[in-house]
């Protein structure tokens, strides 16, 4: 138990869930009548409603960006490093939205998550959601807590993503879109790994059809296996190597198939605390929305078209060891800034942490992240 | 750091309206005034301060090695590319200038004249590279890598078909004094040229 919360966290969070009782067709033609959304809010709204930044999350993350739940509580929120008072997404200054997206598994509406026309979870007949998708759920949000203008939307990953369409698809309601770790889509060989990923939740004898809800089980050693592929891709060769290298866990080789090598070890530890608190029809949905993510394709493939539309500064973001979106592929979307003229400010972190590495406290990250976010604090007035 | 009167020279040539990429924007001295004359540019930098200084600053700075060419930045993109002072630090000025002249229309060029009498006195009586105000490393952590004269950077540009549209030679003070006018590579310290192709 803490006796007190660190000084730079915003302390003890609560999440808060919203019905929303609008329309909303989705990109796969279907239309959810209505959907719920949980998000949790850190800092104040000021008068004007000029400060407030939307966080977006990443593939298998969820609303809880930041403090905790309890004193009792052991682990901050997934972005802590980030947000807090002093930090980049500074909470002295800023009012901050963190939802969780539709179609995940932490309380919005989502394949686990009853539906209310027949009263069973959604399971697999949830509908497939897109980045696209996500925005215009996150402008309902938006305009129930009367946010006509975001100071900024910022994320990681397929976060960034997200913040990318938010630009795109509503250039009027953002000043800053902050796009840390993204590409502007993915290549063969990321949706190569997305797909091994999925294979291995469908092929799970207790995956059901996705119907495992009703059987009382889980896809457990899919979503593992899934995992494990996943995070294989999140660190870098010389991040492995520095945190495992060879190491083995009884010093010598034990000539069969059970864990050795430590880094054996650590995967099966992230695969199996990732099945423990994740649905895998969700991740399923999630990886699929990564897959699908392609903003130039309504534009004749045209990169710079579609960032025509945009009308916010942009923050750019990528880590030199990231080989999942290296930082080539955030460049392509810098490239297309310049030549369509909009303001942006790009930042190369020097680090061997890989794609990971825009989750963690890394001095040249904080600061050059900061110092932007300082930018888009002052043009907010505060 | 670029001295305030090259800054008003410089600005004084891009009207309002322009297009602008300035290489080696350092702390964005230059990118703000023009800003300040109703001019947007963009800046490329690499050093960590510099870079968190632009940022904070609301300009728009890139992080991005000069000396790994401009193929990123699409041809006349822009109506202006700038490099101040940062001519002789780069591995390959040849490559540059001619990166520069594709990627802009006209650019603009500052650096710090090796022809001057003090420099050439410094080597001929000390016997020792020069060190001045202006030129304060020595020679094994310079970062002036391809020291130049006035003389050296003309015949470069006659060579290559670039061609001279303007040139202001200062003297220490940063003045543009009857000297450096008249004897520009002894008199002049600092060279400040506006070519095209």
């Amino acid at each position: 138990m803490r006796d007190k919360m660190p000084a730079d966290s915003v302390g003890l969070v609560e999440p808060e869930k919203l019905h929303i009782d609008r329309p909303l067709h989705l990109e796969c033609d279907q239309v959810l009548p209505s959907h719920d959304l949980v998000y949790e809010t850190y800092g104040t709204l000021n008068e004007d409603r000029s400060n407030a930044v939307l966080i977006c999350h990443a593939l298998s993350g969820n609303h809880h960006a930041a403090g905790y739940y309890s004193t009792e509580d052991k682990r901050a929120g997934w972005w802590e490093n980030c947000i807090g008072p002093g930090k980049p997404i500074d909470t002295n200054r800023f009012f901050v939205v963190s939802p969780n997206n539709l179609g995940g598994c932490h309380g919005s509406s989502g394949p686990p998550t009853v539906n209310p026309d027949t009263g069973h979870p959604w399971g697999p007949d949830f509908p497939m959601v897109t980045v696209k998708d996500w925005v215009q759920s996150q402008a309902m949000l938006a305009d129930e807590l009367g946010i006509e203008q975001w100071a900024a939307v910022v994320g990681g990953s397929l976060g960034g993503m997200q913040a990318m369409q938010w630009a795109i698809d509503c250039p009027d309601r953002l000043r800053h879109a902050v796009v840390i770790a993204g590409a502007p889509k993915l290549s063969a060989q990321n949706i190569a790994f997305n797909e091994v990923a999925r294979q291995a939740i469908l092929n799970d004898p207790n995956f059901h059809g996705g119907h495992y809800y009703l059987y009382d089980t889980l896809p457990r050693q899919g979503l593992i296996l899934a995992r494990m592929v996943g995070h294989i891709t999140y660190l870098s060769d010389d991040a492995m190597h520095s945190k495992f290298g060879r190491d083995l866990r009884s010093g010598r080789f034990q000539y069969g198939f059970d864990v050795e090598f430590q880094v054996e070890s650590y995967l099966r530890y992230q695969g199996e605390a990732f099945s423990r608190n994740f649905d895998a029809n969700t991740y399923l949905l999630m990886t699929k929305a990564l897959d699908y993510f392609d903003p130039a394709r309504e534009f004749a493939d045209s990169l710079d078209d579609a960032l025509a539309q945009t009308r916010c500064g942009f923050f750019v973001g990528s880590f030199t060891s990231d080989w999942r979106f290296p930082p080539d592929r955030s460049k392509e979307i810098v490239n297309s800034l310049v030549s369509v003229g909009r303001d942006v400010s790009y930042a190369e972190i020097d680090t061997s942490k890989g794609h990971d590495a825009f989750l963690l406290n890394i001095e040249q990250y904080r600061r050059l992240f900061g110092a932007y976010m300082q930018r888009v604090a002052a043009e907010a007035g505060v | 750091m670029t001295p305030r009167q090259e800054l008003t020279i410089i600005s004084d040539w891009i009207p309002q309206g322009s297009t602008v990429l300035d290489l080696g924007c350092g702390d964005g001295a230059l990118l703000a005034h023009l800003e300040k004359r109703g001019v947007r540019g963009y800046g490329l930098e690499i050093d960590e301060d510099n870079l968190a200084h632009c940022f904070r600053s609301g300009l728009n700075v890139i992080k991005q090695d000069i000396d790994e060419g401009l193929d990123n930045i699409t041809t006349q993109r822009f109506d202006f590319v700038l490099m101040t002072q940062a001519l002789q630090a780069v591995h390959r000025p040849d490559q540059v200038l001619t990166d520069m002249l594709r990627a802009g229309r006209e650019a603009v060029v500052t650096f710090p004249n090796f022809g001057h009498w003090r420099v050439r006195a410094y080597l001929a009586l000390v016997g020792r590279m020069p060190l001045s105000e202006n030129l304060p490393y020595q020679w094994y952590d310079t970062p002036n890598i391809h020291m130049c004269t006035v003389r050296d950077f003309e015949l470069f540009c006659q060579e290559n078909d670039v061609t001279i549209t303007e040139r202001i030679i200062m003297n220490r003070h940063h003045k543009s004094g009857w000297l450096a006018r008249l004897f520009p590579n002894v008199f002049g310290e600092t060279a400040i040229y506006r070519v095209t192709r």
